[in-house]
């Protein structure tokens, strides 16, 4: 990595002020999990790291009877092992367990888990977040098995990494962020990615010198659940994963929020598999025209349809999860 | 006079029998020093710059900013022309004070390309380059007379993709001039046959040259010589006078330090209806890089077929060379081999088990086989568990079984010993080899005791240098068969000295004498016995030393070739999303007289957990456009991890037919069958083939025609 000056200061109002206001100027430490790797390949080479373990108001987890409230430094295994997440959120428990390292799990954190960049292997090689070639996409062209069947019109082909955007976003979740002269702003999870037009920009909404403060969770009584598929059952990216949130009154679906992730470079919110669900009793049959409709409109690039049968599956299965019926597999 | 040979069973002490490695504390706490470990005053780190691109020529190079940075000692670099055949060629390195600053100085080489076009595309039958390889029994008349009156006719397409070594410590060294000698810590499979690839870059003769390797990350046929990166470590340290390390870093690693080549094609398979094999016919592409390639002759194990038709044409790719892998060319011909015979089996409704014994006549050694399937059989409860291809069960995961045969020669490589037992007792025994984490110090160490019916503590086992009596390369699975052998030999030569010494001493001639639980005694009188260590006083002051060789003097012939293998696999499959899970493996391995039965059994769990990576998950992935690998790294290059093994049994056959044989090497057979077995196992559960190895959720998928797009 490049040599650059460390920063670790105690409050936000001190971190954001050590933010330049050009992206890749300056970088934010949270657990370092990718930040640190991506410096090692060069990938980031920042000429300051501001490193935010030292601010307590990005720690903890905290709940009242209407939210909860997650620090942007709370690590996924605070996550995992807090009791109310356990209790309202199963959708997040099995999102941050998927990460399937103990030491990542132990060491990222929230804040980290949805800022993290994508792992597309052209950005990775050092080809850009665009991955572009002579004004010509490389993936288009090249190998995208794992790349975006969703939002793929271009000229952002990778898809967006986050293990627990979709389940915040199905949840309703709000991001904080706050940015020079203390300036709080709150962004709803679904709006806080985006997908980048150009190499200057990133995949999320913060300007380079906001941090994201928190996240918060409303309480209620929504079912829900995450599925997700991938190739090893240890260490490894999903292929495809689904998050599901819907109030059931009896049998009855409704409110329902179908969120994809790994297959668009942002979290793939679905309204049209949510309609499909909503009012009808959920059953195998409806579970799987959920996922039907999910996978409706996927446009696979040369080498990614297989990721559109991933959606039908993980949809219908996050839906029997989120009820308490999950396929035994 | 205590005989060369290995004792029969009731008298083996320590063969064969279970020890931990005598190296495995050292390793489970860090004190054991791999060349990556090597760290010496004032050492340079070497980092280097690679070509980003499938093909080009170098057209101008300038490291003018890289020596100017701070701490930058020395910079090679490849001239202007230089051509590029694959991404990853080494086009510059650079040596300073900090592996940081090295690369802060790689990162400002200027190189212009002249980029010129490429091909990474192995299974494109328009790419082929050069005549094919044909070979036909009989003829090719009779070929395919042989197929036309066939009673039944199958037919598929196999393929396995190219993968890496991706040996878990990269490949490089340290290398230091003292004195005019040149002194390498290398990661090797080649300790005693090293020196001569780095005489050139040296400038100094073999015999200044002193090279060491007490402990390495793994080779698996990729690491016998010092290659480019070596020599330019020992030009960069005559030039600067200091040490120098230079270890590729992981991409480099796994785009141009060894590669597994690919093999895809057409089987016909041609049976009577009761399941005998009549014919074999097969057309393959195969491709190890830029040369080319040649698919192993097929079929495999089954080699007695009566008609056979062998067809292999070379697909020319930029990629990186090729090199030895882990029973070069077995695991490939035994994913198709026995992938084409099951579906053959399975076209004719006939169970897979019952299909195989039936054609063991065409093998080397159908009993052994017959034994071994069986074995297999029992412990995977293959009887209540064997279906049909294609698991009726309903709901989305499909488990099947499947299996496959193996072969493998072994022998010993040339192999010296000194050996010298010391007047107090203790024992030290040299061997130039190197332990690649095979336990090989540990298996010197028990055939020494094993002979001077002495403690495994009490010998000193000192490998992993060229200061010891020379050693073959560590390949093929020749180094048990090697080492045991001149271990053995020195042993005894030993032991007869000293059994001289202690004949009037105890007034029993010693063809009576046995050495054995740290004695000396009167096999007809045990109570005339005498301690090693007295025994050893007798030698008077001077140490004795022996050297013993793989052949020994005697003629004897401790070492044998030719080993088989079966394995089954239990494996589950999610049809609705392609993953496929290992249940349960089992392996039934046969290698001779085994010397460590643990370690004999971990290279045969480390084998199918290897066998396991490359079924599921690995795949060197390059891409069209840029030629560049795409996964050089160990994130999207998948290894499997605890999780996706399963459950693994080992059976070592032991006993009459086995262990009466001699020391045979194991590095190699267990790695062979897992891909069939596996691939096997998957058309067990789901009903169709997955043609092309990694079996990977998109290809499951495409196989059962459910919108995969990867072929």
């Amino acid at each position: 990595m490049n040599s650059f000056e460390y920063a670790n200061p105690n409050t936000v109002e001190e971190a954001v002020a050590l933010l330049a206001s050009e992206w890749d100027e300056t970088e934010v430490l949270a657990g370092g999990t990718d930040l640190v790797t991506s410096m090692k390949q060069w990938v980031a080479a920042p000429k300051r790291v501001v490193s935010l373990k030292n601010i307590k108001d990005l720690q903890g987890i905290e709940a009242d009877e209407k939210q909860v409230r997650i620090g942007a430094m709370a690590t996924l295994a605070e996550l995992i092992e807090n009791e109310h997440i356990q209790k309202h959120y199963p959708a997040l428990i099995t999102a941050a367990r998927g990460v399937g390292s103990s030491q990542i799990i132990n060491q990222g954190t929230v804040g980290g888990d949805l800022c993290q960049r994508p792992r597309c292997w052209y950005y990775r090689a050092g080809l850009g977040l665009l991955a572009q070639q002579n004004g010509k996409s490389l993936v288009k062209d090249g190998d995208n098995r794992y790349h975006a069947i969703f939002g793929n019109d271009g000229p952002a082909y990778f898809v967006n990494p986050s293990s627990l955007a979709p389940a915040l976003i199905a949840l309703g979740a709000t991001i904080t962020v706050q940015g020079p002269q203390g300036k709080s702003r709150e962004i709803k999870a679904g709006e806080f990615f985006q997908t980048p037009k150009s190499e200057s920009e990133r995949e999320y909404g913060l300007q380079p010198n906001e941090i994201l403060t928190h996240v918060t969770v409303p309480i209620s009584n929504l079912k829900n659940a995450t599925y997700e598929v991938r190739e090893r059952q240890g260490l490894d990216w999903p292929l495809v994963a689904a998050a599901v949130a819907f109030n059931l009154d009896g049998e009855t679906a409704s409110d329902v929020r179908v969120v994809l992730g790994h297959v668009a470079p942002v979290p793939w919110d679905v309204p049209s598999a949510a309609k499909a669900l909503d009012g009808k009793n959920v059953t195998e049959e409806s579970a799987a025209e959920c996922g039907e409709t999910a996978a409706t409109g996927a446009k696979p690039l040369s080498q990614n349809g297989y990721k559109a049968q991933l959606v039908r599956v993980a949809v219908k299965r996050a839906v029997l999860a989120a009820t308490g019926k999950p396929m035994e597999t | 006079m205590a005989s060369t040979a290995w004792p029969k069973p009731d008298q083996r002490q320590l063969l064969g029998k279970r020890f931990d490695r005598l190296d495995g504390p050292a390793k489970a706490s860090g004190t054991a020093k791999y060349t990556h470990d090597t760290n010496l005053p004032n050492m340079l780190f070497a980092k280097a710059l690679w070509a980003p691109h499938g093909a080009a020529k170098v057209s101008g190079i300038d490291v003018s900013a890289a020596k100017a940075v701070n701490g930058v000692a020395q910079v090679w670099s490849v001239e202007p022309g230089t051509e590029v055949n694959y991404a990853g060629t080494l086009v510059a390195v650079v040596a300073a004070s900090t592996e940081e600053i090295a690369r802060e100085a790689v990162n400002k080489i200027k190189v212009e390309y002249e980029v010129l076009p490429h091909n990474v595309d192995d299974r494109d039958p328009a790419k082929v380059s050069g005549e094919p390889s044909k070979k036909e029994v009989p003829d090719a008349a009779g070929v395919d007379e042989a197929f036309k009156s066939a009673e039944v006719v199958s037919e598929g397409y196999y393929g396995a993709s190219p993968i890496t070594h991706c040996c878990l410590e990269a490949h490089g060294q340290a290398a230091e001039f003292r004195g005019g000698d040149l002194y390498v810590w290398a990661t090797t499979q080649n300790v005693s046959g090293y020196a001569g690839s780095v005489t050139d870059a040296a400038g100094v003769p073999a015999s200044q040259v002193h090279v060491e390797c007490q402990y390495m990350g793994g080779g698996f046929g990729s690491k016998f010589g010092a290659d480019q990166w070596g020599q330019i470590c020992v030009q960069l340290a005559k030039q600067t006078g200091k040490p120098v390390k230079f270890m590729l870093d992981r991409d480099q690693e796994l785009m141009i330090a060894g590669a597994r080549p690919s093999v895809y094609g057409k089987v016909r398979v041609a049976a009577k209806k009761d399941g005998t094999v009549t014919g074999w016919d097969s057309d393959m592409l195969a491709s190890g890089g830029k040369g080319g390639g040649k698919a192993p002759d097929m079929p495999y194990v089954f080699t007695g077929v009566p008609v056979i038709r062998n067809v292999s044409r070379g697909v020319p790719v930029n990629r990186g060379s090729q090199r030895a892998w882990r029973a070069p060319g077995h695991p490939q011909n035994c994913l198709i081999t026995m992938s084409a015979l099951e579906d053959m089996a399975a076209k004719l409704g006939m169970d897979a088990l019952e299909f195989f014994m039936k054609n063991l006549q065409y093998t080397g050694r159908p009993d052994v086989y017959r034994d071994e399937l069986t074995k297999a059989a029992e412990m995977i409860d293959y009887g209540s568990k064997a279906h049909p291809r294609g698991d009726p069960t309903a709901g989305p995961i499909k488990r099947g079984l499947g299996m496959a045969l193996h072969q493998w020669g072994g022998g010993g490589h040339g192999s010296n010993c000194d050996l010298t037992v010391n007047p107090d007792g203790s024992v030290d025994a040299k061997i130039g080899t190197q332990d690649l984490g095979t336990g090989t110090r540990t298996v010197i160490g028990i055939v020494v005791a094993e002979t001077l019916g002495i403690p495994l503590e009490r010998v000193k086992v000192n490998i992993g240098s060229n200061a010891y009596p020379n050693d073959g390369a560590s390949g093929g699975s020749t180094t048990v068969g090697g080492v045991s052998s001149s271990a053995r030999d020195a042993a005894t030569q030993a032991l007869n000295i000293v059994l001289d010494k202690v004949t009037p001493e105890l007034g029993v001639p010693v063809d009576r004498l046995v050495a054995r639980d740290g004695k000396i005694f009167d096999a007809d009188n045990p109570s005339k016995s005498m301690t090693w260590e007295k025994a050893c006083s007798l030698l008077g002051q001077m140490p004795i030393n022996t050297k013993g060789s793989k052949d020994p003097k005697d003629g004897t012939k401790l070492t044998e070739s030719g080993v088989g293998g079966v394995q089954m696999a239990d494996v589950s499959v999610d049809i609705e999303t392609g993953v496929a899970r290992i249940n349960e493996m089992v392996a039934v391995q046969d290698c001779g007289l085994i010397v460590n039965l643990k370690t004999a059994e971990s290279q045969v769990y480390g084998g199918m957990i290897m066998g396991i990576t490359y079924a599921l998950y690995e795949e060197a992935i390059y891409d069209p456009v840029t030629g560049r690998m795409l996964n050089p790294d160990m994130e999207f290059y998948k290894l499997a991890g605890l999780a996706d093994v399963g459950k693994l049994k080992v059976h070592m056959m032991t006993g009459p037919g086995y262990d009466d044989r001699g020391v045979i090497g194991l590095g190699e057979p267990p790695v062979i069958s897992p891909g069939a077995a596996i691939s096997n196992a998957i058309a067990n559960a789901i009903g169709v083939r997955v043609p092309i190895m990694p079996f990977t959720p998109d290809r499951v998928l495409a196989a059962l025609g459910k919108g995969g797009a990867v072929a």
